[in-house]
């Protein structure tokens, strides 16, 4: 009891509200509870930063790739950023097969003009990471099953892809993606 | 809370008059799990599996902190670490070998409790906060087994690691980045062993945490029965201590013959030969699954092969999660004030020829490849699921007419009750 006694008069001196129901004491609690809030922020940011691909993860230079001796009709997986790259040189008739389609049927409507290089558009390299959980799909190696629609195939959940590596069916949303590279001579390609 | 009848803790040994002063443990437990808590007469072995799923967790805490001293997360050593528990530790491969075998049983004993469950609609009032509680632990204990699945870095880890993780890629414009952040890389490496290592060790002890709180939850209303009816009086009621400490006890010597039959009899039986094959980053396994366990969500997952307004990679992860969190919506779905199937025929034929059923084929189809016809039957299946709980499960509980329910526990159990008799007579005499 002594104590509300005590609180009156210490409302009184320091926190007696004005007539508009502000007192003095609001700022201060104000304040201190922003800074503690904004404090607690500042100290979650590195725990949530620390989980993000690290310097020497983000530093995997890139890959160059010697291609001369790629026949027609063969494929080669290389290594990009830990995951696998697929690189085929297509025959006429799998470029005949991927150029006979009709664009708009497609799920990710994309030619094989554009997801291949200029001068280079029998040379199709694509991420061999399916683009609906990230298997690797078969078909690169010699004797894998390619799918309904001769590219590529995903054993892990059926996405088939044709032979410009573009999803036609399964549930994959997306075409295997082409990674940025370039040709530095007619046969060595650098994807990175 | 307890019932006014429960016993009261009544330390004699003067050791335990000073605990029970300065610190009243033993008082926790009698109240707990001793003679001073009343627990329904007429539980069935079905009410076996909470205390079960109890001890899996301290059987899962006890041999993963002992692995844990022989483990090495590092994506270089995991594997071969995992192999020298399984040749040169003492007992490593024994072990090793309860730990996993430990997750595959916990698994079955959660899936028996959430089942009970349903056919009992334990999660009716007054016990729903037990039951988002239940939920939780589930969801939680799935993250666990998951990223424990990744430690031993073989060819099923990887690729489960791989695929799970992918789902986050499938939310819209952030999900990418989300997944790259999850991973702490472009695809699973030793960041993300590492990180998974770190959580697996902890999120048990979180889970108990979460028990903790389940059982608290619990010991508020007090367990409800096969009958579903209140318990109203001290006859409806028996001290857990002797007799549920006893069928409980029984039951666990069962599920421990069990066990140990697969632990030293068949040990890998529920795993997958292919994680015996050290990770590969370059190359999937032709068939990828998920542990046993996780095969009717994995079902869900898949069934969603056609765009629709969003991808159809997205409605298959929307699916898969709803799948689950739908069971937080129960207490409000099933609205009949009736909890036991037994009394409610309606409710009784779509938990066996329905529920059940389908949760069978979603199993199965889990675990299949795919292709057709588990694609088209898995996508039949994930429809009657949801429509079993959003739309059949309300209109049951809106359109059924329950059979009459016992007027008590004790009535239930032999066949009459005194009090039965006595409280239309006594409002007569009003
Ligand atoms: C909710 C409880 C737990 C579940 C469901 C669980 C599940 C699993 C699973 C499925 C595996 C893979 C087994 C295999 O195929 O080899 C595993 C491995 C492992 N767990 Fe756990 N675990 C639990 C608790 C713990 C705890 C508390 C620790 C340590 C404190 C732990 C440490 C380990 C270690 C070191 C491994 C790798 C060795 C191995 O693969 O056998 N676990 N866990
Ligand atoms: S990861 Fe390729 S189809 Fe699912």
């Amino acid at each position: 009891m002594a104590s509300t006694g005590t609180a009156d008069a210490h409302s009184e001196a320091n926190g007696a509200a004005s007539v508009d129901g502000v007192r003095r004491r609001d700022f201060i609690e104000i304040a201190a509870v922003s800074a503690a809030g904004v404090g607690g922020l500042a100290a979650i940011y590195p725990l949530v930063s620390q989980m993000a691909p690290s310097a020497d993860v983000l530093a995997e230079s890139s890959t160059e790739l010697d291609i001369s001796s790629l026949e027609e009709g063969q494929s080669i997986k290389a290594v990009f950023r830990k995951q696998p790259v697929f690189v085929r040189h297509l025959t006429p008739d799998e470029i005949k097969q991927a150029n006979d389609v009709d664009i708009d049927s497609l799920r990710d409507p994309q030619t094989l003009q554009e997801r291949t290089e200029d001068g280079h558009h029998n040379i199709l390299v694509v991420m061999g990471v399916c683009t609906h959980l990230g298997c690797v799909p078969l078909g690169a190696a010699e004797g894998e099953n390619k799918g309904e629609f001769g590219g590529y195939f995903c054993p892990c959940h059926g996405s088939h892809y044709d032979t410009a590596a573009r999803i036609r069916k399964g549930p994959a949303p997306k075409n295997l993606q082409v990674p940025t590279y370039e040709f530095t001579t007619d046969t060595t390609i650098v994807i990175g | 809370m307890s019932f006014p009848w429960a016993k009261n803790y009544e330390p004699v040994n003067p050791v335990m008059k000073f605990m029970d002063e300065k610190l009243p443990l033993p008082r926790l437990v009698y109240n707990a799990v001793g003679a001073g808590y009343p627990v329904p007469r007429n539980l069935s072995y079905w009410w076996n599996f909470g205390v079960l799923a109890g001890f899996c967790l301290v059987l899962q805490i006890v041999t993963g902190v002992v692995l844990a001293m022989h483990y090495a997360a590092n994506s270089g050593i995991a594997f071969n670490s995992v192999e020298h528990i399984m040749r040169d530790v003492n007992w490593g491969w024994m072990l090793r070998y309860m730990h996993a075998n430990g997750a595959s049983f916990f698994f079955l004993v959660i899936y028996i409790h959430i089942f009970r469950g349903f056919f009992y609609s334990s999660y009716k009032a007054p016990r729903e906060m037990i039951w988002l509680l239940g939920v939780v632990i589930f969801l939680l204990t799935m993250a666990t087994a998951f990223m424990g699945y990744v430690l031993p870095w073989g060819q099923m880890s990887f690729w489960g690691a791989k695929v799970i993780t992918g789902l986050f890629s499938a939310i819209p414009l952030v999900g990418e980045p989300i997944q790259i952040w999850l991973l702490g890389g472009f695809a699973p490496d030793n960041a993300a062993l590492n990180r998974f290592f770190s959580l697996h060790f902890m999120l048990p002890f979180v889970i108990l945490g979460v028990v903790i709180l389940h059982i608290w939850a619990l010991h508020i209303p007090g367990s409800s029965n096969p009958t579903g009816v209140e318990v109203k009086q001290e006859s409806d009621t028996l001290p857990f201590h002797p007799y549920y400490t006893a069928k409980d006890g029984f039951g666990l010597g069962v599920f421990l013959i069990i066990y140990f039959a697969f632990v030293f009899f068949f040990p890998n039986m529920l795993g997958h030969p292919d994680n015996y094959i050290e990770a590969n980053p370059l190359s999937t396994p032709a068939h990828i699954v998920p542990e046993w366990y996780f095969y009717p969500f994995y079902a869900i997952l898949r069934a969603f092969t056609f765009d629709f307004i969003i991808e159809a990679k997205l409605w298959g992860v929307l699916a898969m999660f709803s799948s689950i969190l739908v069971w937080f919506f129960l207490p409000w779905l099933d609205k009949s004030p009736v909890r036991s199937g037994h009394y409610r025929p309606l409710f009784r034929k779509f938990f066996w020829f329905g529920l059940i059923p389908c949760m069978a084929v979603l199993f199965y189809c889990g675990g299949a490849p795919a292709a057709e016809p588990y694609v088209m039957i898995s996508q039949i299946a994930t429809a009657y699921y949801f429509l079993h709980f959003l739309v059949i499960l309300p209109i049951i509980s809106s359109i059924e007419r329950p059979e009459p329910l016992p007027f008590s526990i004790t009535e239930a159990v032999l066949g009459s009750d005194d009090s039965a008799v006595i409280e239309p007579a006594a409002k007569a005499a009003e």
